[in-house]
């Protein structure tokens, strides 16, 4: 009885690092706003560093509130992305040369997305995570929600839907 | 007599992150607002379709928003969003400014409640809707 060896552990972070870095580096929007997303294992953080350009409230001051949402959406648009790219990344379906060429899969469409304003976003970074209630062959769940200094108090959170890429192979 | 546009104006260069957006205001008239942000290709969110990014559609329906609720007789000191619901109907055309009208349907001391529509240039479909309730913070 004997399984494959397993791969590599620089094989395997470089391979993972390609794929999500391929995915966020080629929106122009999320480079404008600054977001950076962090990875361990399958797990994605996101991150919105301070900058005074996001401040929507001068004299509080506080962030705008539409810089969080907009952090909130791309949150779960590269998480609920990234999770369906999962397997055919592992499994090598995916070629990462075509997706280095910029040959990307299709981004899902937000359908619809609810953010609920918790606290005052402080002058400082923001973190977000999301997790997929739903996620579909047509149509996915996503809730996201953002924090600053403490992870147990969220200042921002989100629900959205998203209809999902179709696949070439299933057209 | 104050000029009203230029008001509107300074507003917006005191919200940096509306500003860093290159927002600029239509109208402002008790409880409602029209605001509208040209076509950049730093907010475009699908590199293959060349479409804004929800997010900056976000921002722009959120500070019409919140911008109604400031030129409402009612209006409070200072407001804040409390929640905002976006439906996206379709990607605006690449190319096209877009412009958000945001109305108070209703305040109460405590609450503002405000719908918003985005167009590009078909005036007829919108790309998204928004509505959201609004805090109410007197002085």
């Amino acid at each position: 009885m004997s399984r494959p060896r397993p791969e590599p552990v620089q094989v395997v972070k470089q391979r993972r690092d390609a794929v999500l870095k391929a995915l966020v580096s080629n929106i122009p929007y999320y480079s404008f706003m600054g977001f950076q997303f962090d990875r361990r294992g399958d797990e994605v953080t996101a991150i919105m560093p301070y900058n005074d350009s996001l401040i929507g409230n001068p004299m509080l001051p506080a962030l705008h509130g539409g810089a969080s949402a907009a952090f909130l959406e791309a949150t779960a648009l590269i998480v609920l992305s990234w999770s369906t790219l999962w397997e055919d990344m592992e499994s090598g379906a995916l070629s990462l040369d075509e997706l280095e060429e910029g040959k990307l899969p299709r981004l899902p469409k937000t359908i619809d997305f609810s953010v609920d304003y918790l606290r005052t976003g402080l002058p400082r970074d923001s973190y977000a995570r999301a997790t997929l209630n739903r996620s579909g062959r047509r149509y996915a769940s996503v809730f996201v929600e953002a924090w600053q200094d403490q992870r147990s108090r969220p200042y921002v959170q989100a629900t959205g839907h998203f209809l999902m890429p179709q696949r070439q192979d299933s057209a | 007599m104050v000029d009203k546009s230029k008001i509107a104006q300074q507003f917006i260069k005191a919200l940096p992150h509306s500003a860093a957006l290159g927002m600029e205001f239509i109208s402002l008239e008790d409880g409602t607002a029209g605001l509208a942000m040209d076509y950049d290709e730093r907010f475009i969110g699908d590199p293959e379709t060349k479409v804004i990014s929800g997010g900056a559609v976000s921002a722009l329906l959120d500070t019409c928003c919140g911008a109604a609720v400031l030129t409402h007789p009612k209006a409070p000191a200072r407001t804040a969003t409390m929640d905002l619901r976006i439906d996206y109907m379709r990607g605006a055309e690449p190319g096209q400014r877009i412009s958000a009208f945001a109305e108070v349907y209703h305040m109460t001391r405590s609450v503002a409640f405000v719908r918003a529509r985005a167009f590009d240039d078909d005036m007829e479909n919108p790309v998204a809707t928004a509505t959201g309730a609004f805090t109410m913070e007197h002085k």
